[in-house]
């Protein structure tokens, strides 16, 4: 098996063993997959893409077909131990909305994202004044399905407008743990794990 | 026995006991017609019960004894295949009030006469009643799936609700939890079109020779086009005429498509009685699995502890997909484990029998774990 991306390791490295999770844009179920297998997590999944949907199900796991943005309004009050949402909360129309629902379904949730205000991003806008497509966003701006780039500050001040509290935080360059001391700038990717 | 399929057995029984039916009748010597293929386990715990379809029966994989084509999913049952008869004993019995050696309306009632209007009206639950007792008869407690397409998922649906302890997964294709108004209306049309007919004669034409073949073969073509999608017919016949080069200005089947229905409304009174074609639609129309459940159709699953699989159809209108995505939200609000998918296919909702490679790759992984 493929070892799982950066980002989906950390969360599986934090999620309790046994306890029940939904996976929000869970593509095509590795996180599940993993949870299921070393943790005996209960794994539940949400993708938009067929594809990915019938993949998952292929894979023996139990997923839904649906929208981030719509569909999360289906589940009960803290039904899961967690809500993950990784690399999903930028291509949502309403991330402030959707963060809301995580924390309602889930007793914790696990948001990972693209930091928009890497180095690599800042630099890119500022040398060449164009949408940085890079390594972590190599989509061009017209078709990118990012619709709402985060920076890390930009999320701790949601989450703190909110009134959610961080319990963990975890920052990731070129795939490796990096120091939360300069993360605004330094890191790629930001794994948080918040609580109401 | 059909090439490539050993131990495929075709068999009826009598229910040891009489059936008491949703109407409150109770139904004496009630036969079940089955199919099997495969072989039942020691443990008997590899057997999948697979409901059929409206116009379908239990001819899963074996030729048609009417029609003489292969069975209706020969193509994704057998050794294997996507349901793999080398792994599972696969059963498909013709349901009550059917026309394939269940009993039904044709079915000859006490005094030696054919039941006719007289045979109670069912539902689908009284179907899927009929085949729990053909599976306690041979002392299988619990299946290892049951699966259903169209009618065949209600019947899925309503095993699911009311014997939940005795499958470990359920798979409903292309189906619903209750019939729509659209549903109901288009079952109207085409009992209508049987009552109509002269020869149908209050349902008694079975001593008299023919029946209402005439009005059979329009319920089915009214009928036939709900299975079908707008894109599907367009690309299969257009506006293509039917061996001619221009309009006759004439009534006779001047399109293809014409053509096509008229064969698919004939070539069904071959093989299916008009009576059974009456009731089956009404236990069709009858079935609301939430208002059998005090109108919450969350409270339908609350006992269920078997994994599900929903599957809709993008070209479906009859079943739209919205009818699938109703059935899961009410099961994860019951916590059952749940997947649902659409796939893409333009058959519309015969896509469930076509070939949808995405449909093969999730029944089999969903039966699989």
């Amino acid at each position: 098996m493929n070892p799982l991306r950066p980002d989906l390791a950390i969360i599986a490295a934090n999620v309790a063993p046994g306890s029940r999770a939904l996976d929000i844009g869970c593509g095509d179920g590795a996180l599940m997959a993993a949870l299921r297998d070393e943790k005996q997590v209960d794994a539940r999944g949400m993708e938009l893409d067929q594809h990915g949907v019938a993949e998952c199900v292929a894979r023996g796991l139990s997923v839904m077909q649906g929208d981030a943005d719509s569909d999360l309004a289906d589940y009960p009050d803290a039904a899961f131990d967690y809500a993950i949402l990784s690399q999903t909360l930028q291509t949502t129309k309403r991330p402030d909305l959707v963060l809301d629902e995580l924390l309602r379904v889930g007793r914790k949730a696990f948001v990972s994202f693209p930091n928009f205000a890497h180095w690599k991003v800042r630099l890119s806008l500022l040398w060449n004044g164009r949408m940085p497509v890079t390594r972590l966003l190599p989509i061009a701006w017209y078709e990118t399905p990012n619709i709402h780039h985060v920076t890390v500050r930009d999320f701790r001040e949601l989450v703190a407008a909110r009134g959610y509290r961080i319990e963990g935080e975890w920052f990731l360059s070129g795939d490796k743990l990096a120091s939360p001391a300069a993360a605004a700038w330094r890191a790629e990717h930001a794994v948080f794990l918040l609580s109401r | 026995m059909a090439a490539g399929n050993p131990n495929l057995v075709n068999d009826k029984l009598v229910l040891p006991a009489p059936l008491a039916l949703d109407g409150g009748q109770s139904l004496p010597q009630v036969e079940v017609a089955y199919e099997t293929i495969g072989t039942l386990n020691p443990a008997k715990s590899n057997a999948i019960l697979l409901f059929h379809a409206l116009t379908m029966d239990q001819h899963v994989v074996s030729k048609h004894p009417r029609t003489g084509k292969p069975g209706w999913w020969s193509k994704s049952v057998g050794p294997g295949k996507v349901i793999d008869t080398d792994r599972y004993f696969v059963i498909c019995a013709n349901v009550l009030g059917g026309c394939m050696g269940s009993t039904g309306p044709a079915s000859l009632a006490e005094g030696g006469k054919p039941w006719g209007m007289r045979f109670p009206v069912i539902t689908i639950r009284d179907m899927v009643r009929a085949q729990v007792a053909l599976l306690d008869v041979w002392g299988i407690d619990q299946l290892h799936a049951v699966i259903g397409g169209s009618m065949g998922g209600m019947q899925a649906l309503s095993f699911a609700a009311n014997w939940p302890q005795r499958t470990r997964a359920v798979l409903v294709i292309a189906s619903t939890a209750r019939h729509s108004a659209q549903n109901i209306a288009f079952h109207e049309v085409g009992r209508q079109a049987i009552m109509a007919d002269p020869k149908w004669q209050g349902g008694d034409y079975h001593a008299k020779g023919k029946g209402p073949e005439d009005g059979l073969a329009v319920a089915r073509m009214a009928a036939h086009i709900t299975y079908l999608s707008e894109v599907g017919l367009t690309e299969k016949f257009g506006r293509r005429l039917q061996d001619r080069s221009a309009k006759t200005f004439g009534f006779d089947a001047d399109f293809q498509v014409e053509s096509y229905l008229r064969h698919q409304g004939l070539s069904f009174t071959d093989r299916f009685d008009a009576n059974s074609y009456l009731y089956i639609t009404r236990a069709m129309d009858y079935f609301d699995l939430a208002e059998e459940h005090g109108g919450h159709l969350a409270a339908a699953f609350a006992g269920a502890t078997a994994r599900f699989c929903l599957v809709s159809f993008d070209t479906d209108w009859l079943y739209p997909t919205n009818e699938s995505r109703v059935i899961a939200h009410a099961l994860n609000a019951a916590g059952a484990p749940v997947s649902f998918v659409e796939l893409s296919a333009p058959f519309g909702h015969d896509s469930f029998l076509l070939d949808v490679p995405a449909q093969d790759r999730v029944i089999a992984g969903f039966l699989n774990q």
